[in-house]
């Protein structure tokens, strides 16, 4: 965390790619690494539901800024091109992005990481909002990530009103299966979701022996790292943002 | 789609964009986290045309409550508007 020295190199590369999507699809992807040939834990980032847009190109370098090979797969792709909030329109008036497409578009970036002669065989998943969900659902339904990080991610306690044909099964009811360490971040104002359902969320993990830490800030509500929007909350931003970094040179290691 | 909360329907209309005027077809309506207006949560209105793509879309973010006030001004205006004919309509559409 304490990554700076004044005498140090430091370098890195960002730029769009083509990676493997679900189902022999090809996808774009943003792609930040450090330069240098490592070994490098990595981190998969899924972007949230306002689209894949700055804010997590902006994220995806701050991860290799730290030392990570890190991807931000274009879950929308599907969807077609536009400016990124016009997409996350079509997206939301379609019903969301299903969760076997999810699924499969992660685990293909997770095996695009593995592949790189950089990586250190350590690979960790991000996400925020809607992708805070489906980092949750991916680290259940899958296996070969060693860290995962759930900020905020509403909808992983769902009724049965709620379950779609795109959204067939409550992420919560595989948590049995969660398959690897669970770090979770949220606001005690946030709706979606409420402090209840994060406690619901925290007694199902506890049920079945699962390695989480979960924190539930105050004074904050949905999408709290956001320095862009009105729920932005400095403090716990910061904090949060240290436990993030924390959490993943725990499970991943950190570059040589 | 952090809360998945979205209603579609079919319209018959125009918008205007800086581009001009185009048919509308279709109005997406969601309660979500907005990008732009200054609010937790919000009424995102997505006014589209299919066949046109995503360059007709004309995109409202309200705070719950002036959408509630933009509910009761275009019924408002229907009353005056249409009347009596409005009862019958109102009952046509449920």
């Amino acid at each position: 965390m304490h990554m700076y020295r004044t005498d140090m190199y430091e370098g890195m590369i960002a730029e769009t790619v083509m990676v493997p999507g679900h189902n022999g699809t090809v996808i774009n992807a943003y792609f930040a690494r450090p330069l240098g040939s490592g070994p490098f834990p990595g981190v998969v980032l899924i972007h949230h539901a306002p689209g894949w847009d700055e804010w997590y190109r902006e994220t995806t370098r701050k991860f290799a800024h730290h030392g990570y090979l890190a991807i931000s797969p274009n879950i929308y792709y599907q969807f077609g091109h536009g400016a990124p909030e016009d997409i996350a329109a079509k997206v939301r008036a379609a019903g969301g992005v299903s969760d076997d497409d999810v699924v499969g578009d992660i685990t293909e970036s997770l095996g695009y990481l593995k592949s790189l002669p950089q990586s250190n065989g350590k690979t960790g998943l991000f996400g925020t909002c809607s992708a805070g969900r489906q980092t949750f659902l991916v680290a259940c339904r899958t296996k070969g990530f060693d860290g995962a990080v759930d900020c905020w991610g509403g909808r992983v306690v769902m009724s049965q009103q709620e379950l779609t044909p795109k959204y067939p099964v409550a992420p919560i009811e595989y948590t049995k299966d969660l398959s690897c360490p669970l770090l979770g971040l949220f606001g005690e104002e946030d709706q979606f979701p409420t402090p209840q359902q994060v406690a619901q969320h925290e007694q199902e993990l506890k049920k079945y022996g699962k390695t989480y830490e979960f924190h539930m800030y105050p004074k904050a509500g949905h999408g709290f790292f956001y320095y862009d929007r009105s729920g932005y909350r400095q403090e716990q931003a910061v904090d949060g943002w240290n436990k993030v970094f924390t959490f993943f040179e725990k499970y991943l290691g950190t570059a040589d | 789609m952090c809360t998945g909360i979205v209603e579609n329907t079919r319209v018959a209309g125009s918008g205007k964009t800086p581009h001009g005027w185009f048919p509308l077809d279709q109005v997406s309506v969601s309660y979500d986290h907005p990008d732009h207006a200054q609010a937790e949560r919000a009424v995102i209105i997505d006014f589209l045309n299919e066949s046109i793509g995503l360059e007709s879309r004309i995109a409202l973010e309200l705070t719950p409550e002036s959408a509630k006030n933009l509910v009761h001004a275009i019924l408002a205006s229907l009353s005056r508007g249409e009347g009596e004919g409005l009862g019958a309509r109102k009952e046509s559409l449920q």
